[in-house]
């Protein structure tokens, strides 16, 4: 059978489908998942095509146990990565916060679903951002990149896997219930156009081998279990050699390590796109599913000779704060539409120091954001 | 004893900061003896071993000891185990739990561990207590028996490791004691070689928490009563329920052929690249 994804012609796919071409792409080769509504496909596609390409699926008991292999098979050298949804989120959280603090590179994709608890399984909502941010126990910081169409739940999967092998350290992808089962038209790249990231390995004597030692770039090579480079992972907080510590000064340099990881590599992590923001006096700042009901109500309010524009994010953390100030400072007011009580919106505020007006659009029904009430909006505004 | 000693050195992870975490006379240090002398037996390479644990007092275990180690969150070392195994067949995997970690917190991974099949090494500490956190009950602390959050006697019954492994659908099932050392150094030897998923309970002792709190005595005194309880298996099967009243088997208990999780992948993997041969 002829794999119509990869013929190079256009092809109709679900945006959980180009999650799993997307990941494919980038070299995933492992994937352990639980089902649950509206990550499923994710799994379904997983199981044909992993081993298909010589890699491993498996479901596992739960949601726990899918993150605990997935971490297990990337220290034995496979790119590997989950997907779930709210409830599943929840209970992947401890090992998360392992995957932070071992720095052990994997993708997690949450496809949200209406919250709290159980919630809306068939509907969306945006109501994980903060969880996805804040959900451990500790303070680590954490790449989270937002998907609001098929091609980029193909892209964003592929970037996701670079910065996780580049900065070893866990990604998460917020996609939702609206952009994972609507499917349109892409056109996947060649393999060979596709920029793939390899973490780095370290190349140097095993007997000189320090595996948590920090360098210019904060992310020491990482050896892979059975090549050689015996070394100790633990969710302890260790020294340069992985060991335990508890001596404040090797405490406070590895947490700071683990921050200036991230943190000095911003401008390679944020990802943002913009559309008439040169003029704007209105900015749309949005996200997701609800990116593209901006995208047509700010077309729309143009037309009518509104100066709307607008910014999705694709980072959502680390907040991409040196992006947007620029923006705050010039535009008359910012609608922040989202299918939550205004998370994002809230962390606009933060970066706001007063410098213009933050407005919040909210839906928490489990329905879209339609494009008529954001021009609705933007028009009164 | 100098060349155990010597077989001792050769595994131990000489930059790690000593001394250990663990009491004077606890069954960890018997246990990680066991666990060396059997790996020099089976002639694996440093390298090829993998040695994982959750969170407790035996699952510190593996920082002292020079192999490819990991030290999961608790109750969850066999799911990281899983990913190992998968992505690279090739490593040995062992994993070291004790009782709460294996069977409470993590007893669901246990028992689908157990009925995947996976050809991977499952070590369980039994000291009946929660030891780190200072003497709480555990599911295998014993009907009555006090500790810090039973302080009137325990009302729940224990879990019984190996007979649920059993029944889980483990490949290989055995008990040992840290008393009887050179049985438990040829039971994980066993473990570590058989093909698929193979457990080995081992009664060990926590007189710091278990002992005081119900009277047990010393390490002296608990390791006289592993002495004293523990029946081989092929001695069992000759006596009465009345005669192994109090008393536990040790040995093998289980030893039997069943397909193998990687090798029934395999099968999988000819199958998708037939369907799917472009991506092959």
């Amino acid at each position: 059978m002829e794999d119509a994804v990869r013929s190079g012609k256009p092809v109709l796919l679900q945006g959980n489908e180009a999650m799993v071409e997307g990941a494919l792409a980038a070299g995933c080769r492992f994937f352990a998942g639980y089902p649950i509504t509206p990550a499923t496909e994710i799994s379904e596609a997983m199981s044909v095509k992993l081993p298909a390409v010589g890699g491993t699926f498996i479901q596992m008991e739960d949601e726990i146990a899918s993150l605990g292999a997935v971490i297990g098979a990337s220290l034995a050298g496979a790119k590997a990565m989950t997907a779930t949804s709210g409830p599943g989120f929840s209970l992947m959280q401890e090992n998360i916060g392992f995957a932070c603090v071992a720095e052990v590179p994997c993708v997690i994709v949450n496809v949200m679903r209406g919250g709290p608890s159980t919630g809306l399984p068939t509907r969306p909502s945006q109501g994980d951002v903060m969880q996805a941010r804040w959900g451990t126990h500790g303070e680590h910081p954490v790449i989270v990149l937002s998907v609001s169409t098929t091609w980029e739940c193909f892209d964003v999967t592929v970037k996701a896997f670079n910065l996780s092998e580049k900065y070893r350290t866990p990604v998460i992808i917020l996609s939702d219930e609206v952009v994972a089962h609507t499917r349109e038209k892409v056109q996947l790249p060649h393999p060979q156009e596709i920029e793939v990231i390899d973490r780095i390995k370290p190349n140097m004597p095993p007997e000189w081998y320090i595996p948590y030692e920090d360098n210019a770039r904060g992310v020491p090579p990482m050896g892979v279990f059975g090549d050689g480079y015996r070394y100790h992972v633990t969710g302890l907080i260790h020294d340069v050699r992985g060991f335990p510590t508890e001596r404040p000064d090797e405490i406070q340099a590895f947490l700071n390590r683990l921050h200036r990881k991230i943190y000095q590599n911003y401008f390679d992590i944020v990802f943002i796109e913009e559309e008439f923001t040169e003029d704007a006096e209105l900015l749309v700042i949005s996200y997701g599913s609800v990116a593209r009901s901006a995208k047509r109500a700010v077309r729309e309010a143009r037309k009518r000779g509104v100066k709307a524009g607008m910014v999705k994010l694709i980072t959502l953390w680390p907040f991409p704060r040196q992006f947007l100030e620029p923006y705050l400072r010039k535009v008359r007011a910012v609608l922040v539409p989202e299918m939550n009580f205004g998370q994002v919106a809230r962390e606009v505020k933060r970066i706001n120091q007063g410098m213009t007006r933050v407005e919040k659009l909210n839906r928490i029904d489990g329905q879209l954001i339609t494009p008529s009430e954001i021009l609705t909006r933007l028009l009164k505004m | 004893m100098a060349e155990l000693t010597k077989l001792i050195h050769k595994y131990l992870r000489h930059d790690k900061k000593f001394p250990h975490v663990w009491c004077p006379g606890c069954g960890n240090g018997i246990i990680l003896g066991s666990l060396i002398r059997a790996i020099d037996k089976t002639g694996f390479e440093k390298d090829d071993i993998v040695l994982i644990s959750g969170i407790g007092c035996s699952s510190r275990l593996p920082v002292y000891v020079d192999f490819n180690t990991l030290h999961t969150t608790h109750g969850r070392a066999l799911t990281f185990a899983t990913g190992v195994k998968l992505a690279n067949p090739r490593l040995q995997v062992i994993v070291v739990m004790g009782d709460g970690d294996a069977m409470a917190i993590g007893g669901n991974h246990f028992i689908h561990a157990a009925r995947r099949n996976l050809n991977i090494t499952a070590i369980i500490v039994n000291n009946n207590i929660y030891g780190m956190t200072g003497g709480q009950f555990s599911p295998t602390t014993p009907y009555g028996a006090r500790s810090t959050t039973s302080p009137f006697g325990h009302i729940e019954h224990p879990f019984a490791i190996s007979e649920l492994a059993v029944t889980a659908g483990a490949s290989f099932v055995a008990r040992g004691t840290v008393y009887h050392t050179h049985l438990l150094d040829q039971l994980i030897e066993k473990a570590i070689y058989k093909r698929g998923f193979a457990v080995v309970e081992v009664i060990s002792n926590c007189h710091t928490q278990y002992g005081r709190k119900n009277k047990k005595g010393g390490p002296v005194e608990m390791l006289k009563w592993m002495k004293k309880s523990a029946v081989r298996v092929e001695r069992a099967k000759e006596m009465s329920a009345e005669e192994m009243e109090g008393k536990f088997t040790i040995g093998v208990l289980v030893d039997r052929e069943l397909p193998i999780f990687t090798k029934e992948y395999e099968k999988i993997r000819q199958e998708a690249k037939k369907e799917y041969g472009i991506l092959g």
